[in-house]
């Protein structure tokens, strides 16, 4: 136990130099190892440059949660599944049959002759499609169950479990593009958007301290269509006035209009701008500037030549963001948006459009934000703690073990060199409750070396030699070690699957810990102590 | 020079832990029903995490009277609303606010309209939709009335947890530590037999209770971090338990024919030396994380002194002596473990 071949004690000190290597760039300023664009710079090109990667917690930012309103894509898929239905029946030649309807996950329709049912579920298969993948591959699974009732007349069609589910991936999936395209356009450094769970999507961004403004550019759906106005409809004062059909009614941001009537029908949506941008209004008032594309600039033409002097509404995800007069038409494919619009909303308002409408509506269900200067503070004091923690253990264990405390102190100081070595090169995020499993670290990182020298102190007083007892309390002490160690790795693992986001840090240090505290209490501080054995030949054991 | 080295114990104690161990038995499973008393009785104090709800620390140049802030919210048809001093320095406050309602964010949004309140566009737009989008309210409407009435509010933090998702971090952090205790029961029945892993689980499971009981006294907050702490403490215990259990074992290989009782005993006093000092050092590197680690890891650490304390103690009197009611087999020699410590070199 006590021999080291040199290519093995040359093994440790190469890990230990490695760790020393991960862990420099943390003491050397930003400004003289990264420009500005975060690549580095002289020698640090060849060397490891980053440092540990600070959580949301300790750098200051928004952390959120948004949930996709799945059951708003389902009813849009439903309704849907209603026109295709109706389609196929109406084809030539007529399948007479009721108005298909939806009933609970369901479409439902009833045929008027039973005699039609074959061919009606033959016409129907060509509406089921294969499911496509969330790559955009095909499945051989379709997209919808058919079955007929018994009754010989009532078809149902549902969307299949398996189908929905590739839906929801893609939903998601989309969803995340359009999130990035839009913070990115903000001027956001670092976001990270990410799927979590099934129908969840994650956004942090570092420095940003105002949610809101975060929930304002993700949580707005941003689905802008432009609808005339129904000047004849009163919309009631509280929006429930009578509606004749192919009419609706919705809330506006107009002053001293609370709700407005419009044709159901659009004119143009959202979908045929080619552009949008923030600018002012002839008043210095903010807007946003919009482009259409072909088809949209000659639909949006059409209508305002044919409709001069009446008002037609800009609604933004069912909100009337403006209803304005028609002076002349607008021929160009081009005009503005003059709303409520302070310069930021104006300015998200056009990002959003430009980087397009989610595919479904995304609400916060979890938000966590920390102002920049909270996080300076905790830094701080976790650096402050962890250098306390540092302190008292030393003398603790140089009290307690003298020469033997100082090897135990020499492997714990190698031990925190490893262990933000490897929070540094693996890139780990170090959070607040990450800093408390560096300190918990360091208190328990000494029971190893705790637990051989005990053992080491016992063998000797049993009467064995200097040497026969080292082996002995190394040899005998491997065993509770290993087992001790792999129970609190199983915790920690346990902690890093099951925990979210700050608690996932800590089970990151506390479990690099616990594989570097093996390593040094094991193998480093056994060096140590063959080193001074084979040099000082000592008699006796100050233990 | 010469420095005699601190024996923090005496050297080769002879202390009846098993004698006593009845009355241990006794003082754990009062512990145990104080514990569930407490806990049926007082309650958790849960935080946000799994109550749901939204929590606002700010920070002001200069002192804002607590009275004033409390008058300020009272505006708002919040529901419970607690202000409390924080930290001390930086005149830190905290504030929380309960889960509101779809119903509740409306009037919310209605009376910030009445008393002409600033609020961000898409809260007013969304925030009458369902219960998630009422809490974006409580959080907007907070901001709005403390910005209108108070200069220079620094918003320090923000954490807004909906209804659905505190229903899941429950779920998630009761499954994280049943999993947790399992996988460690299967590792020592790997390791060891079945009868210590009976042993370790029930020691372990003490000191859970025993962990929940404490929060349930002292009122302290109940959150994400104190899951960690539990798993930590269950960690730490068990790595406690092992040092004795693994020393049983080579004792019991040692002397076949003695008392178990006298057995355990001396793997237990052979062991304390170790025991005291790592829990020592654990201690006070912990104690080092609550005072100096300012109040967001001040009771996460509470916790941890509270885990370490019980852990060692579970560790010498409850899993050790129950090996006496597990009747552990003597001729345990042969199993893996054990043969790669006999025949190392």
């Amino acid at each position: 136990m006590l021999y080291f071949s040199p290519w093995k004690t040359g093994t440790i000190i190469a890990v230990i130099l490695i760790g020393i290597l991960f862990m420099l760039p943390n003491f050397v300023p930003a400004g003289q190892r990264v420009d500005a664009a975060g690549e580095p710079v002289g020698v640090w090109q060849t060397l490891p440059h980053q440092t540990v990667n600070l959580g949301l917690d300790l750098r200051g930012g928004s952390h959120l949660v948004f949930e996709v309103d799945m059951e708003q894509v389902r009813e849009e898929r439903l309704e849907n599944l209603v026109g295709d239905i109706r389609a196929a029946l109406v084809d030539a030649p007529i399948i007479p049959a009721s108005r298909p309807a939806v009933v609970g996950d369901q479409v439902v329709v009833r045929l008027s002759r039973p005699a039609d049912m074959e061919e009606a579920l033959s016409r129907l298969d060509d509406v089921n499609e294969p499911i496509t993948t969330a790559s955009g591959g095909q499945s051989f699974q379709n997209t919808l169950e058919i079955t007929a009732d018994p009754d010989g007349r009532t078809i149902r069609a549902s969307i299949t479990e398996a189908a929905f589910e590739a839906i929801q991936s893609r939903t998601v999936q989309q969803s995340i593009e359009v999130i990035r395209r839009r913070i990115d356009s903000t001027g956001t450094t670092e976001p990270n958007i990410a799927r979590q769970g099934a129908d969840r999507v994650l956004v942090q961004v570092p420095g940003e301290d105002d949610p809101q403004r975060i929930i304002a550019v993700v949580g707005t759906t941003a689905r802008m269509s432009f609808h005339m106005v129904e000047a004849n409809v009163d919309p009631g004062p509280d929006g429930q006035g009578r509606t004749p059909p192919g009419v609706s009614i919705f809330p506006t941001e107009e002053p001293g209009e609370p709700y407005l009537a419009v044709q159901t029908r659009s004119l143009v949506t959202g979908e045929q701008l080619t552009r949008a941008s923030s600018t002012y209004d002839e008043n210095g008032a903010p807007a946003v500037a919009f482009t259409f594309n072909q088809a949209g600039a000659r639909a949006f033409g059409d209508a305002t030549a044919g409709n001069v002097g009446r008002r037609f509404a800009i609604v933004l995800d069912d909100v009337i963001i403006s209803a304005p007069r028609i002076i002349s038409p607008i021929l160009g494919g081009s005009g503005q948006i003059t709303g409520n619009f302070t310069p930021t909303a104006s300015n998200d308002l056009a990002n959003m459009l430009n980087a397009g409408a989610l595919p479904a509506e995304l609400t916060p269900v979890e938000q966590r934000t920390v102002g920049a200067s909270l996080g300076q503070d905790s830094i701080e004091r976790g650096q402050n703690a962890i250098a306390i923690g540092f302190a008292l253990v030393i003398v603790f264990m140089l009290l307690a073990y003298g020469l033997f405390g100082l090897y135990a102190t020499m492997a714990l100081l190698v031990n925190v060199t490893l262990l933000i070595g490897a929070l540094s090169g693996l890139q780990a995020t170090l959070t607040l409750p990450g800093i408390a499993g560096i300190i918990l670290t360091i208190g328990m990182a000494v029971d190893a070396n705790v637990l051989i020298f005990e053992r080491i102190r016992e063998e000797y007083r049993q009467g064995r030699t200097v040497i026969n007892a080292i082996e002995a309390g190394y040899d005998r002490a491997f065993a509770a070690i290993l087992d001790a160690n792999v129970t609190t790795f199983i915790a920690a693992v346990v902690l890093y699957l099951m925990g979210a986001g700050p608690v996932q840090g800590f089970a990151v240090t506390l479990g690099i810990g616990i594989l570097t505290s093996v390593f040094t209490a094991f193998v480093f501080s056994r060096l140590l102590v063959a080193t001074w054995v084979r040099l000082a030949r000592p008699k006796t054991l100050a233990i | 020079m010469k420095l005699a080295l601190v024996r923090f114990i005496p050297v080769d104690t002879d202390i009846p832990f098993i004698r006593v161990r009845f009355i241990a038995f006794v003082a754990s499973i009062l512990l145990m029903i104080a514990s569930a008393g407490a806990f049926f009785g007082l309650g958790l104090n849960f935080g946000i995490d799994f109550r749901g709800g939204t929590l606002i620390e700010i920070s002001t140049e200069t002192a804002i009277e607590l009275n004033d802030i409390r008058d300020t919210l009272d505006q708002l048809p919040l529901g419970d609303v607690q202000v409390q001093a924080f930290g001390g320095d930086d005149n830190a406050v905290l504030i929380r606010a309960e889960t509101l309602d779809a119903a509740g964010g409306v009037a919310v949004l209605e009376r910030a309209a009445q008393i002409g309140l600033a609020m961000p566009q898409n809260v007013v737009n969304r925030g009458s939709e369902d219960d998630e989008a009422a809490q974006q309210v409580v959080s907007a409407a907070v901001r709005a009335a403390l910005d209108a009435e108070f200069a220079e509010v620094d918003y320090r933090r923000i954490e807004v947890v909906g209804p659905q998702v505190s229903g899941e971090l429950v779920v998630a952090g009761t499954t994280a530590v049943v999993i947790a205790l399992v996988l460690m029961l299967v590792y020592i029945w790997f390791r060891f037999e079945w009868q210590y892993s009976v042993g370790a689980v029930l020691a372990l499971t003490h000191d859970v209770i025993a962990t929940i009981g404490f929060f349930a006294i002292t009122q302290l907050e109940f959150n994400l971090s104190t899951i960690a702490a539990i798993l930590t403490i269950v960690g730490y215990s068990m790595n406690d338990t092992v040092v004795v259990y693994d020393r049983i074992r080579e004792k019991f290989r040692k002397y076949k024919t003695r008392d178990t009782a006298e057995v355990l005993n001396m793997a237990i006093n052979k062991t304390l030396s170790r025991t005291i000092l790592t829990s020592g050092t654990t201690l006070v590197a912990i104690i080092a994380m609550a005072v100096i680690g300012g109040p967001a890891l001040e009771g996460f650490a509470l916790a941890l002194i509270w885990g370490v304390m019980i852990g060692t103690y579970s560790s010498i009197f409850v899993a050790a002596p129950l090996l006496t009611l597990t009747g552990v087999k003597r001729e345990s020699g042969e199993d893996g473990a054990a043969a790669f410590v006999d025949n190392a070199p």
